[in-house]
């Protein structure tokens, strides 16, 4: 960790904050990334005091608009000509605390969002003063907001709410009636906007113009019938729109999937990933009684930042599908997992080296993958692995639809060229020189190994979902969605990660990890762990990117570490 | 410790005094009936007799008393239930579950956004706290006077969404009304709450 401690000072300033001197960097990152002067709100944040704010957003330019994070501070004073800053009679340098100009002893607010920071600044995130400029900006925002929150699904996790109860009043002032505008617009094919609880902050304009690249929100009509809109016949179509609906503070954008579907206070949040593609971004999953409602993206400024695209997010559906594979199955007398299990060890300890072949999936863990490739290995086996491919984005979305591609690879079970391999497997079955083949979580006969060759094969299919291989399965192991086990992946750019489990899977169905430990345990030998962190460990012994990155399951955290590929 | 019993005497020992005497006391009684108060603030056709008619005539039940919580329905025959799911998080026992309509989910009446999809109250698990009636912030779930709740299995007592909104009926709660100039139009939520909007302090 030396090359840490060597790095360059910060250059830091120190403010006070509610009388507290609080050293903050003098520069911060900004949306881009780029240094800008540290914000009144970013110090107070370090200072472990948050203003409320639903304008500004980290990862999008600041607006301004919203005036929620309105501060009372105070500036030193300017040096007079004597190049002195003015002095209290103590020796302590004077401090100025912001007023009308035309009002003097009114005290004046600033945005902490986009106010910077300067030495000797006094922020008083807490005085009467800034607690009144508060209520006022409450109340001005509850004047035409509607009394939805029974039916409006931001309800538990709104900032509206939120600061309603922390800042508000209990009485509004406001008498004449509340404007109304449409409610359940229609804005785009994933997203409906109920324009009468909006607050006008602008974040998802700012969000699809800015990092979308899709300029396709704004706000129209004037005044107390200000709305946001798309161009008049337009829809709000791109595949980033959903990520709108979790910037928006408030519930006027709601997602068509997740509408009216669940109370948010109801949902179990597991940390996991999105397995669309090979980018890997870091979401939460929403569950409740064992049912998924909703993938949100989670913060990993290495992989995702704050988003996910709409297609991952949408891409759940299949863990709780009617037909999914719940019964293991099996030659006669064979239909529990001990039985299935001996069956098979006792089968493959008794075939002859290189007459197995292994089709493994490119979306299984790195655990499930660095096990078969055990098995592989001992039995001489061909192993190899199935590509999917996409079109890239801008973005996040990436060309490789597998989201462990990388992980294969690094295990061994395929090379650079995935699936080229295929072939040679089913030349091999044809000419009856594999007799064995053992497939996980791949449909083969969409890949060159039909029905009829699956026929010559002692078949044994791990899968989740029913497809022509697992019907041809002789013995046909059930297996699980990721969001029902524990792993990791390693996505394309070598970013090891891991995910956790949210659901129970269903019926006979078991980790595939556990399964493939326990076969290469009675094949092989290897006993060297009980739980998924002992596989991991034990993993990260022996596959060389993860040696030399030193990982440890502890030590991926949340956010997961980086190989060298 | 040994309780001695008190020596009868020759008059006592006979007890044809003290079966003579009970029997008194209940033709006292029986020829009493009609100055018998027991129901006499009931009016009801029984009003005279010591025995009650349960089932078919029920304990009047005091105000305030929390009986089996159903769902009502406003005057106008609408469902007042917007499907919030605050009673079926508050409920302690857990008795409540709702399923929510999803999006495009059926609502009978124009106007309106969500209504829940289902909504069952399993009798065997309410303890009628009274929270769900408290929590709901569209008064459309009310403990009524029901004490008597039967059923031959435990299905049975799993009350459904249509069975809970016949067995609440309208709400005739009269601070519900909507009052114009001495009629009354019904419950007209908003209407009321503009009326509470304009009946505000002002600021000057
Ligand atoms: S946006 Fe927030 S405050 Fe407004 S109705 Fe929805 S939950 Fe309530
Ligand atoms: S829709 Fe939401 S994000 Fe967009 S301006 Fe309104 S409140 Fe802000
Ligand atoms: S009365 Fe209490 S226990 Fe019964 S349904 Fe309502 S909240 Fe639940
Ligand atoms: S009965 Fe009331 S609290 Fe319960 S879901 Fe319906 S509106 Fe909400
Ligand atoms: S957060 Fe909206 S003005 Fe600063």
């Amino acid at each position: 960790m030396a090359a840490k401690d060597s790095k360059p000072a910060v250059e830091t300033v120190t403010v006070k904050v509610d009388g507290r001197p609080v050293e903050v960097p003098r520069m911060t990152p900004n949306w881009e990334g780029k240094p800008e002067p540290t914000t009144v709100l970013q110090a107070c944040k370090q200072a472990g005091i948050e203003i409320p704010h639903y304008c500004y957003h980290p990862k999008l330019p600041v607006s301004g608009n919203c005036r929620m994070c309105l501060v009372h501070v105070a500036m030193p004073g300017r040096p007079g000509p004597d190049g002195k800053p003015p002095m209290n009679e103590d020796g302590t340098p004077k401090v100025f605390p912001m007023q009308l100009p035309y009002e003097p002893q009114t005290p004046r607010g600033v945005i902490g969002c986009a106010t910077g920071i300067i030495p000797g600044m006094e922020i008083y995130a807490s005085s009467p003063e800034t607690k009144e400029m508060r209520e006022a900006v409450m109340e001005s925002l509850l004047i035409n907001h509607p009394l939805d929150c029974p039916i409006c699904d931001q309800a538990g996790e709104c900032k509206l709410q939120e600061y309603s109860y922390d800042h508000g009043q209990p009485e509004s002032q406001f008498q004449e009636f509340k404007v109304h505008k449409p409610k359940a617009i229609d804005l785009g094919p994933r997203i409906t906007l109920d324009a009468e609880r909006c607050v006008l902050c602008t974040r998802c304009i700012r969000f699809t113009k800015d990092i979308a690249g899709d300029d396709a929100l704004g706000i129209v009509n004037r005044g107390s019938y200000n709305e946001i809109s798309t161009y008049p016949g337009e829809a709000f179509d791109n595949n980033y729109t959903l990520n709108t609906v979790d910037i928006c503070p408030v519930g006027a954008l709601t997602s068509n999937d997740f509408r009216f579907q669940m109370r948010v206070w109801f949902l179990k949040e597991t940390k996991s990933l999105c397995t669309g593609c090979g980018t890997g971004c870091n979401t939460t999953i929403g569950s409740r009684e064992n049912k998924m409602y909703r993938y949100e993206p989670r913060q990993n400024d290495a992989v995702n930042s704050d988003w996910m695209c709409d297609s991952g997010r949408l891409d759940y559906k299949w863990i709780g599908r009617e037909d999914r594979l719940a019964k293991l199955k099996g030659p006669k007398g064979v239909s529990t997992w001990p039985s299935a299990l001996k069956a098979i060890s006792d089968h493959l300890a008794g075939v002859e080296k290189g007459t197995v072949a292994i089709v493994a999936s490119a979306r299984q863990t790195n655990e499930e993958l660095f096990l078969l490739s055990r098995l592989a290995k001992h039995l001489g086996a061909t192993t190899d692995s199935v590509a999917r491919k996409g079109k890239a984005d801008h973005l996040l979305l990436a060309e490789d639809r597998n989201c462990n591609t990388t992980g294969a690879q690094l295990a061994g079970i395929t090379t650079k060229r995935v699936g080229s391999k295929l072939s040679s497997i089913a030349k091999e079955i044809s000419a009856g020189k594999v007799k064995t083949l053992i497939v996980f979580g791949e449909d083969v006969t969409k890949h060159g190994i039909d029905a009829k060759l699956l026929k010559k094969v002692t078949l044994i299919v791990s899968d989740i979902l029913p497809s022509a291989t697992t019907k041809a399965a002789d013995y046909l192991l059930p297996g699980c969605a990721h969001a029902e086990k524990r792993g990791t992946f390693t996505n394309v750019k070598g970013r090891v990660q891991k995910f956790m489990k949210a659901l129970e899977p269903p019926g006979d169905a078991l980790p595939e990890w556990e399964v493939l430990h326990e076969l290469v345990h009675n094949v092989t030998g290897l006993d060297e762990f009980r739980s998924i962190e002992g596989l991991f460990n034990c993993m990260a012994g022996e596959v060389k990117a993860f040696k030399d990155a030193e990982l440890t399951w502890a030590g991926l955290g949340d956010l997961g570490a980086n190989v060298k590929l | 410790m040994k309780v001695e019993r008190a020596k009868l005497s020759w008059l006592e020992r006979l007890y044809i005094p003290s079966i003579l005497n009970g029997f008194k006391v209940t033709m006292r009684h029986f020829f009493s009936w009609k100055r018998s108060g027991v129901y006499a603030d009931k009016q009801s056709d029984y009003s005279a007799k010591t025995t009650m008619q349960y089932p078919e005539e029920k304990w009047p039940v005091p105000t305030g008393y929390r009986g089996a919580p159903y769902l009502v329905k406003d005057v106008d025959d609408n469902t007042k239930c917007v499907s919030c799911q605050l009673c079926e998080f508050v409920c302690p026992p857990k008795a409540i579950r709702i399923t929510p309509p999803g999006q495009g989910g059926e609502v009978d009446r124009e106007g309106a956004e969500k209504m829940p999809k289902e909504f069952e109250i399993n009798m065997l698990r309410c303890i009628y706290c009274g929270f769900c009636q408290e929590v709901c912030p569209e008064e459309a779930i009310f403990l009524l006077k029901d004490y008597a709740i039967t059923g031959e299995n435990r299905e049975e007592l799993i009350y459904d969404k249509e069975k809970l909104l016949s067995l609440g009926g309208a709400d005739e709660r009269a601070y519900d009304h909507h009052v114009q100039d001495g009629v009354d139009e019904g419950i007209k939520k908003w209407e009321k709450k503009t009326q509470d909007a304009q009946n505000q302090p002002t600021f000057h």
